[in-house]
């Protein structure tokens, strides 16, 4: 394997092979209640307590469609860059299982609710754009408990019902790190704008991934296999490794590849054959009756275009115009939403002489430190944007020197307090007063004549001992370029 | 009053209205004559007890101004009735009993109708004759082994002898119509989304409408307008201005234009059929409207077309019947087992062909071929009423190609039964309301009705030239109580 340039090849002998990766992201839609009932979905709730006569498929009930999860969802459409349409229809995937009360999922096979889009995604080596073939709304099923109970298993309906959005990507990825990318990107959007919380832990939003390879220079596809269900960036980035390589080592030996659909073994770190293709389900899809195709309105689509907050790659843009950051700070502060809001409100509390520079070097160096080794995310973060934004202030405005204030974050970490107040309690403010830090400073020449002469004769190395000296005898309050100034006037 | 039973449902109204009887004389009148009509098997569950107890209770604080004031009625066991057993006449459900109420049901009881008991139908309303029912046979009270139609079978039978006012069906190819039609009373199939489907056990969602089936015309058009709502928790569910169809009632149907459309001549029709289809021109003539030879081109693809939608829509609407959250289960070895064998000895064999039939049709490389096509047949079968309706306010048919039958002569023959539904079928799949009414006997003295469709939503037209057909008919069926013990 070679990444030269970036460019994620595998090596056999003579050749190599490019990688061919789509997704397929089942996006829980967040939202109080599923998509064709009124029942809860909050997770980790007691089985089968938020369940109902619908989700279980009563006789004689019929579904209705959550007009907030369709907002929901051409809201995503929107911020994917993609054709919203206005037309769309739900059909039935019809096949048996014990947590599918229904016998059949309602989903959106021929008419989904979003059409083509795009995202981009920031690489090393610049940006790479994947295209969006469609995203649509679906039914999730309920889960099946095998683990419980040596000779029977248990069901949990909660989930049956709750929307999800199928977003399906173009076969445009050819990495591992590119689906991390993707995946983090679109995370980042729908998180942007509140249409999934994107918590893989909780299965919020998971993925099947569509694995090729072929020849590099190539221009046809090869056979592809099916990685179902993988619920985690980590997991589907060694499935992809594990895949590729496999169907190279398939190539190489003359054999074919069957399209499959393959299950990652964790554990393993292997995929395993779960379906060929003839065994493939016949799922009769055909519009479900029970609805009339989805119809919305140029308006009520521009009401929710109205409705979209600035997003990642705009805000990107506007950081690096407007405070003159980096690229790449630009990323880490946009990436996550929460990031952005703290960020943004540090900068408002800041008020008009505000060091923007400041404030994202301590986000991203003391908060962010703070914060990995409590595992906490940003908005849990112990130290209020409010607060931050004055301990910068006291920085800026001279009040405290850098290193004090790493001393003054490390006590207002404990309760968010204030740090004006703590810098007023402990004395810690900083020793600008010329006539204290001579007199400080005479004193320190005359007990260190000797060093002092050696200085004057060239030894220049002995000013950091000054400051040192200085700095000691201030209890590091001294303001160090006051010292620095009357330090080479005296020596 | 010995005769209570016979009383048509607004005679029923009026009297109670007029403190003649109580609802509890009319409710035990039901009960009793439903009892002694227990060779008719009718009913799958009967709440007799309850029904009485609802009757006395209207009786002490009686609403008169609601428009069933404390009438009893029984209807078709698939409506879900709350604490009351629903089997939709099938093994499968034979031990369910729903925690919730259908619409329409419940539009009759906020109306102040009490619930007399369940009727026998085909399972899962799939059937022409009631034999598909895992409940029995039903009589029809015109003669003894004579098939009451189907799939409203046990309604059309508790209508026709008189075990109950009036009831509520559904027609999904005909089951209100034909079954009406079989034993001389009168049955509405409703404009699809006129009445909500919420709480019906589903056969085919896009063709199922619940209706009325009474004595006559006033009593139809009267429940009509009590079961019919617009209902959100139905999709299908139409928002539109619904009469008050029994007031507004009227035989006055001159100038009317009426459609004979020259497709339902079909090869093999016995002539009686053709007799009394030429009669009911003559009585339209007869009450001042206009006849007039129409074309409706694509009828013949209709009975093909119904037989791959609507099983194909039943495929689906009943794989919730998998023995895992309610109803029957049958004990097997590990999931699928378990699945084969539930639903292997819970639906019956007709439920099972249709099943087949749909999965089939939806399967994978035949999906274009036939329901697909299927859909494109019916847009064409509903253009055909379209341009029809451009010229005429409504189509005259006879309801069926044959009076009732004797049970058991079709079983082996699932085509010839299937054929029973060629004059309703159109009328579902092109979403159009039809009513059958009684138009005279045939040689045998078995009841022969006429199909009156309309234009969508247009309920209260057929509704006024049926009563106004009525008139000159002056039907008059024969009961002779053969069947009480």
């Amino acid at each position: 394997m070679s990444k030269k340039d970036s460019e994620y090849l595998i090596n056999r002998k003579d050749n190599q092979y490019e990688v061919v990766i789509g997704l397929e992201v089942h996006a829980q839609v967040l939202s109080a209640s599923k998509l064709f009932s009124t029942s809860a979905t909050k997770f980790g709730a007691e089985p089968n307590t938020q369940v109902s006569l619908v989700d279980a498929a009563f006789p004689g009930m019929l579904p209705v469609i959550n007009e907030f999860c369709v907002k929901q969802a051409i809201k995503t459409g929107i911020g994917l860059n993609a054709k919203i349409n206005k037309r769309s229809v739900f059909d039935r995937k019809n096949y048996f299982y014990a947590d599918l009360p229904q016998g059949y999922q309602i989903s959106q096979f021929k008419d989904p609710i979003v059409g083509e889009g795009k995202v981009i995604l920031d690489m090393p080596n610049g940006q790479k754009e994947v295209g969006i073939e469609r995203l649509h709304l679906e039914q999730d099923a309920g889960k099946s408990i095998h683990d419980l109970d040596p000779q029977n298993t248990f069901v949990d309906l909660n989930r049956s019902g709750v929307a999800l959005m199928e977003i399906v990507s173009k076969p445009d990825l050819r990495s591992p790190d590119e689906v991390n990318a993707y995946i983090k990107k679109l995370r980042s959007i729908m998180r942007y704008l509140g249409t999934c919380d994107g918590n893989m832990q909780e299965g919020s939003l998971r993925a099947d991934v569509n694995v090729s390879v072929r020849p590099k220079g190539s221009k046809e596809f090869g056979t592809r296999c099916e990685i179902k269900n993988v619920n985690s960036i980590k997991f589907m980035q060694m499935a992809i490794e594990y895949e590729a390589n496999r169907q190279v080592d398939l190539i190489e030996e003359g054999k074919t590849i069957n399209q499959e659909t393959r299950l990652f073994d964790t554990k393993k770190n292997e995929t395993r054959s779960m379906r060929s293709k003839e065994d493939a389900h016949d799922y009769r899809y055909f519009p479900d009756p029970d609805l009339l195709p989805l119809e919305v309105s140029e308006k009520f689509i521009e009401e929710l275009k109205n409705d979209i907050p600035e997003l990642p790659d705009d805000k990107k843009k506007r950081f690096i115009k407007e405070f003159k950051l980096s690229p790449y700070e630009a990323n880490i502060l946009v990436s996550d939403i929460d990031t952005a809001k703290y960020f943004e409100a540090v900068v408002a509390k800041m008020g008009k002489n505000k060091d923007i520079r400041l404030a994202v070097n301590w986000i991203t160096g003391e908060l962010f430190a703070v914060l990995n080794s409590k595992g906490l995310e940003i908005s849990q973060s112990p130290v209020s944007a409010k607060n931050l934004a004055i301990l910068i202030n006291l920085i800026k405005n001279g009040t405290i020197s850098g290193k004090i204030a790493k001393t003054v974050f490390e006590l207002i970490i404990d309760g968010d307090k204030d740090p004006q107040k703590i810098v007023e309690e402990k004395g810690l403010k900083q020793q600008s007063d010329p006539k204290t830090l001579e007199a400080l400073i005479d004193k320190i020449i005359n007990d260190n004549r000797e060093k002092a002469i050696e200085y004057k004769q060239g030894k220049e190395k002995l000013f950091g001992f000054f400051v040192g000296q200085a700095m000691k005898a201030s209890g590091g309050k001294a303001n160090p370029q006051l010292i620095n100034e009357i330090l080479k006037k005296k020596l | 009053m010995s005769d209570i039973t016979k009383q048509s449902l607004t005679k029923l109204v009026e009297n109670i209205r007029n403190k003649k009887l109580s609802s509890t004389d009319v409710t035990k009148a039901f009960i009793d004559r439903s009892k002694k009509s227990e060779n008719l098997n009718a009913y799958i569950t009967n709440d007799f007890t309850s029904a009485l107890d609802k009757a006395k209770k209207f009786d002490q604080k009686p609403n008169l101004d609601l428009k069933l004031p404390g009438i009893p009625i029984a209807v078709k066991d698939l409506f879900c009735t709350k604490d009351i057993k629903t089997t939709a006449g099938s093994k499968i459900l034979n031990n369910f009993i729903p925690t919730y109420e259908s619409t329409v049901t419940e539009n009759i009881w906020n109306e102040g109708a009490i619930l007399l008991g369940k009727l026998n139908c085909d399972e899962f309303a799939m059937g022409s004759s009631n034999e598909t029912s895992f409940f029995g046979n039903v009589q029809n009270p015109i003669d003894r082994n004579l098939v009451p139609g189907g799939s409203s079978g046990g309604s059309a039978s508790a209508v026709a002898g008189q075990l109950t006012p009036v009831t509520i069906g559904t027609d999904t190819g005909g089951s209100i119509r034909q079954p009406a039609s079989f034993t001389g009373i009168v049955g509405l199939k409703p404009t699809y989304g006129s009445c909500s489907r919420y709480g019906i056990v589903a056969f085919a969602s896009s063709l199922d409408q619940a209706g009325p089936m009474a004595q006559n015309v006033k009593d139809c058009a009267l429940l009509h307008e009590v079961i019919s709502s617009y209902d959100p928790k139905d999709s299908t569910s139409i928002d539109f201005k619904r009469n008050h169809y029994s007031k507004e009632l009227t035989n006055n149907i001159k100038g009317k234009k009426i459609g004979i459309p020259k497709e339902y001549r079909v090869d093999g029709m016995p002539k009686e059929i053709e007799d009394l289809w030429q009669k009911g021109i003559q009585y339209i003539k007869d009450c001042g409207a206009e006849t007039i030879d129409i074309s409706l081109p694509n009828t013949s693809y209709a009975l093909p077309t119904y037989y791959i939608v609507a099983p194909a829509e039943a495929s689906s609407n009943l794989a919730r019947y998998d023995g895992v959250k309610y109803g029957f289960r049958a004990k097997g070895e590990n999931l699928i087992d378990m699945y084969e064998k539930t639903r292997s000895e819970g639906f019956g064999a007709e439920v099972q062909r249709r099943i087949m039939i749909g999965t089939y049709v939806l399967s994978s490389g035949y999906y274009d071929a036939y329901y697909l096509k299927a859909q494109k047949v019916r847009k064409l079968i509903k253009n055909d009423f379209d341009e029809a309706y451009k010229k005429v306010d409504a189509i005259l048919t006879p309801s069926t190609p044959s009076s009732a039958f004797k049970i058991g002569e079709k079983t082996n023959d699932p085509v010839s039964m299937y054929l029973n539904d060629i004059f309703t079928v159109p009328a579902n799949l092109a979403g159009l309301p039809g009513i059958s009414i009684p138009a005279g006997h045939d040689s045998k003295g078995y009841p022969l009705g006429l199909q009156i469709i309309g234009k969508a939503f247009d309920e209260q037209n057929i509704l006024n030239i049926a009563y106004a057909m009525e008139e000159k008919i002056n039907f008059k069926n024969k009961i002779t109580d053969w069947w009480i013990k």
